[in-house]
């Protein structure tokens, strides 16, 4: 029954809206095996191949999707599936206004409509790991986890106060060929909250909880990598229903060749 | 019942068998129903004492707000704060309180926040249930069950990274017949700080993980940045008043040695608890502590207040200033040295610094543009009072440095009476003047910048001054 419905919904995105505008630029991402932040040696995590969009979605892009999809608009949301903050800013349900660059990321939006837009694209959400797979490349290496400069070019981002309104593309193209993966917004995954932290981060210490944080990250695999641990915190903070002014998403497709 | 028919039965009789204030045998029983709102307040102020008021449910309104602030001259640095400073607005309720928390995330900011205070008594110090994201509010609450000063702190991963820049503050649980009165309030509370450039090094600085994990602080200060608490800044009293303050040590990472230069402590309670200690030089506050201190301020001057780790005083930052009012009383001190000690023209303790002026100097101009940039930094704090901002000056009071002809024609004197003050008639552009120029504390680097500045600016003659110019004259 579950599956007939969905299997409707991404029809009715089909059918409906052939016409709409999707994002063409995509770059496949051969799997691998890593060990996630929150791993040990045991908990090596095995990726297959898979697409990822090269640049996070757009203002402009998102407004068509809501021109096609009125009950995505603004005032046509429901409360369930989006918070009040869904897309402020906007002007109107069909307007963008003054503030907002067409070419900037959307943010002030909800983990359902993010996970929607994909599907009406035919792709979904990446999944954190997908995520964070991509995301550990810089621009010559796969893995720069390693690297302090790295880490450090991370950190100066997460510092650096408004980067939701620069436009896509303004940041490096990684090993991936994927853009702006760190530097503009923080970024929807399929599985946000999969990975626990309570809001108490010293506590998450309990064999039952993946992630080890702050002060006791025992467990973590690269003490260093305070980058990653604030991401984590970040997903840990969120519901689903969320709508946050630094936070956006792209979408992912699983490793068919394009 | 029974409970209920004792009450009763003491408030029939209460007239002839005087029955001491009702009291009660836990905190935790102490009846919260009146709601008030709290009052906040920015360091270094505290809000008005809890005096005789009965435990009160409190709200607390805290905002977080991610925001670009000066550590020092020309040193940027984006704080974290609650309430947006450094330390984070003061709490005060009292034993018995209920306190309805709310956590408020500014939705412009980047990270997800929560806030544990040692003051509660409950899974992670409330950190638990107030992990808030952006654009969004966490309310929670707790009754205040023991006196005493708290700090509060971010507990959101990675702890360290969210205390280092600067999330911290107090919280004080009075006792239910509050603390005793006294002339004048302070919030004070120190904290360490990591930047990616050295001391002192100009522009935005981010947080550097490793000198923090290697507690190598750049920076030690009170209230969140240096000079928070000298010069105009400098929190103040009147001889014969008493002072309290309130001390608090965000860390993340180091202890601080509390002391104030020329007053002992007549009172402090250790670690901001029930123990009283009486007559103390220095107290230990440790990261993550708190301590009260209670002193009579019987004459007047200047007192700094310093972490007595005593580098961190003169060379990080952990550097503040109280000013005491008021007639001298010989008989506890003589006047003598009294001004000398702030005013280095005078005396023979020349080398004492007044402020944390000390970094700055540290830093040599690279080249004309930035000898130019800096002079106007210390003319715009040292000399812009008394000649003003196009060097116009005063008339008859303070002779102008703008086209002027005093200036202009000997440039060894003007080094001279930056460095050793100027007190007598001279005439400058056909007009006499007869005042004093005290001597100014700066190095010879500043000495050439501020110099060069004022000879570069309204139509001057263009002379570079260089610190080998100064030394010259210095020397002499």
């Amino acid at each position: 029954m579950e599956t007939y419905g969905k299997t409707i919904a991404v029809l009715a995105c089909v059918l409906i809206f052939q016409t709409i505008h999707s994002q063409v630029d995509m770059v496949q991402i051969k799997g691998g095996t890593y060990i996630p932040l929150y791993g040990v040696d045991s908990t090596a995590v095995t990726i297959d191949d898979f697409s990822m969009d090269v640049y996070p979605v757009t203002n402009v892009e998102y407004l068509e999707f809501v021109r096609k999809f009125p009950q995505w608009q603004k005032s046509m949301v429901k409360r369930l599936f989006a918070d009040g903050n869904y897309l402020a800013g906007w002007e109107n349900d069909e307007s963008l206004g003054d503030a907002l660059a067409p070419n900037a990321p959307i943010t002030n939006i909800s983990w359902f409509a993010a996970k929607k837009y994909c599907e009406c694209q035919d792709k979904r959400l990446p999944t954190v790991d997908e995520w964070e797979y991509a995301a550990m490349a810089d621009e010559n290496m796969a893995d720069a986890r390693k690297k302090e400069s790295y880490n450090q070019k991370i950190l100066d981002w997460y510092e650096a106060p408004k980067t939701f309104d620069k436009k896509i593309g303004s940041t490096f193209k990684n090993y991936w060929g994927v853009y702006d993966l760190h530097g503009l917004v923080w970024e929807w995954t399929m599985d946000f909250n999969s990975v626990l932290i309570s809001g108490e981060s010293r506590k998450d210490v309990d064999k039952d909880s993946n992630l080890f944080c702050g002060s006791a990250a025992v467990g973590a695999s690269d003490l260093m990598n305070y980058a990653a641990f604030m991401r984590y915190a970040f997903r840990g903070s969120m519901k689903a229903n969320y709508s946050i002014k630094n936070l956006g998403f792209r979408c992912a497709k699983d490793g068919i060749k394009i | 019942m029974l409970v209920m028919a004792t009450i009763l039965f003491g408030l029939f009789t209460s007239c002839k068998n005087e029955i001491p204030e009702k009291k009660y045998a836990s905190s935790m029983d102490i009846p919260a129903t009146v709601e008030m709102v709290a009052t906040l307040t920015s360091p270094p102020n505290v809000p008005p004492p809890t005096g005789k008021r009965l435990a009160k449910k409190l709200i607390v309104d805290m905002e977080i707000l991610e925001q670009e602030g000066e550590m020092t001259n020309g040193v940027k640095y984006v704080y974290w704060t609650f309430g947006g400073t450094v330390p984070g607005s003061f709490i005060r309720t009292k034993v018995g309180d209920e306190v309805e928390f709310h956590l408020k995330n500014h939705p412009d900011n980047k990270l997800p926040h929560n806030i544990d205070l040692h003051a509660v008594t409950g899974p992670g110090g409330g950190a638990e249930s107030s992990f808030v994201a952006p654009g969004h509010e966490k309310v929670f609450s707790f009754k205040v069950l023991n006196p005493g000063l708290y700090v509060y702190h971010c507990a959101t991963a990675p702890v360290g990274m969210h205390i280092a820049n600067g999330m911290y503050g107090l919280i004080l649980v009075e006792p239910e017949e509050g603390l005793p009165d006294v002339d004048k309030e302070y919030y004070i509370m120190q904290g360490d700080f990591y930047t990616k450039g050295a001391n002192g090094e100009r522009g935005l600085q981010p947080f550097d993980m490793q000198k923090a994990v290697d507690e190598k602080a750049d920076y030690v200060v009170f209230n969140g940045k240096v000079g928070a608490l000298t010069g105009d800044n400098a929190i103040t009293a009147n001889v014969g008043e008493t002072v309290r303050l309130y001390l608090g040590n965000g860390g993340p990472n180091l202890v601080s040695s509390f002391h104030v230069i020329g007053e002992i402590f007549d009172k402090v309670h250790v670690e901001g608890g029930s123990i009283i200690n009486e007559n103390v030089q220095t107290t230990l506050i440790p990261a993550g502590g708190a301590a009260i201190v209670e002193f009579k301020v019987e004459v007047p001057g200047t007192f700094i207040l310093v972490d007595h780790s005593i580098f961190r005083a003169f060379n990080k930052g952990a550097l503040g200033m109280l000013k005491v009012q008021g007639d001298e009383n010989e008989a506890v001190y003589s006047g003598e040295l009294r001004d000398d000690i702030y005013l280095p023209e005078g005396g023979g303790i020349q080398k004492m610094p007044v402020t944390g002026e000390i970094p700055e100097s540290e830093i040599p101009a690279k080249s004309m543009a930035e000898r130019m940039e800096f002079g106007k930094q210390t003319y715009m704090q040292t000399c812009f009072a008394c000649h003003q901002a196009e060097g116009q000056g005063i008339p008859n009071a303070f002779p102008p440095l703008a086209k002027s002809d005093y200036l202009n024609a000997d440039v060894n004197r003007a080094i001279d009476i930056v460095l050793h003050g100027k007190t007598g008639e001279i005439t400058v552009n056909g007009e006499k003047y007869n005042s004093v120029m005290t001597a100014q504390t700066l190095s010879d680097d500043e000495v050439a910048n501020v110099l060069t500045y004022v000879y570069n600016s309204w139509g001057n003659k263009k002379t570079e001054v260089t610190p080998a110019m100064v030394k010259k004259v210095r020397n002499k």
